[in-house]
């Protein structure tokens, strides 16, 4: 039987939204406070959801801990307490929720065997969260 | 198409054992949820239901209908009580979360199906507030 398992883990994270393409008053007018040249950050909630079937004998869709190794290795050790901006994924990427939320989905999927991550939603705060989920599905 | 989802908690105690396995190896794979003397959660329960609004009345379902047959159907049965012990579909499987979704999704599938035109969609268990597991009726 097919079923989802579903962890939350937080990372906090400081960011500055801008890109080169626009002029200093366009970035202001396009992303308003959030384009502060000092940056601001975040306590970020990444929510990570796999699909796949029970194992009769565990009664599991995924073995946590390896679950939460990953992520930890793969996410939180890479974001957590860093300035998104530095990654390198974000050289020439603006650090959006919407981008940090393709980026962990990316990473993750490549880790996993195919189709088993289902979806990873980011909650950038109480109030606003973007969800990825693997197109194939 | 509407989706509705409604919230409910019981609080309830387990442990992780599998008797085809020597203890050694139920304390390895299971790890703390192992130990025989049990502990508990407070779980969150979400269903959700998907319709089409009543013309008359607006409701996908009536929440105070979906909230009773939520109550009845599982947590009248699972709130404080030891799963692996008093709730029959636990005799032979593991109560873990995506387990006790599936249980949860049986017993509401019958009540929902005959007494409304909205179907049941997702059932979601929140073991803590950062594990949860959830079933969609998939085989």
């Amino acid at each position: 039987m097919k079923a989802y398992f579903g962890r939350r883990y937080m990372l906090s994270a400081s960011h500055r939204l801008h890109t080169d393409h626009l002029s200093a008053e366009e970035n202001r007018r396009a992303y308003g406070k959030c384009n502060n040249p000092h940056g601001h950050g975040h306590n970020y909630v990444v929510e990570v959801l796999v699909g796949g079937p029970i194992a009769s004998e565990t009664g599991m869709v995924v073995d946590m801990p390896a679950l939460d190794q990953t992520v930890r290795e793969l996410v939180l050790d890479r974001f957590d307490h860093a300035n998104l901006n530095l990654d390198q994924l974000f050289v020439n990427r603006v650090p959006t929720t919407e981008n940090l939320c393709k980026a962990v989905f990316d990473l993750l999927r490549d880790r996993m065997p195919a189709g088993r991550l289902h979806a990873v939603r980011v909650e950038e705060t109480e109030n606003n969260f973007f969800e990825c989920r693997d197109s194939a599905q | 198409m509407v989706e509705l989802t409604r919230r409910a908690t019981f609080s309830a105690s387990h442990f992780y054992w599998n008797n085809a396995w020597s203890t050694e190896q139920n304390e390895k794979v299971f790890g703390r949820c192992a130990n025989r003397n049990g502990h508990g959660h407070n779980y969150t329960l979400e269903v959700t239901v998907a319709g089409t609004p009543d013309p008359v009345t607006g409701f996908v379902v009536d929440l105070k209908w979906l909230k009773d047959v939520m109550e009845r159907e599982v947590v009248d049965v699972f709130d404080h009580r030891h799963l692996n012990f008093e709730v029959p579909e636990f005799a032979k499987i593991v109560p873990t979360t995506e387990n006790i979704a599936i249980a949860a999704w049986k017993r509401l599938e019958d009540a929902l199906a005959h007494a409304s035109t909205a179907r049941l969609t997702k059932v979601r268990v929140y073991e803590t507030p950062e594990i949860f597991a959830e079933y969609r009726g998939e085989a």
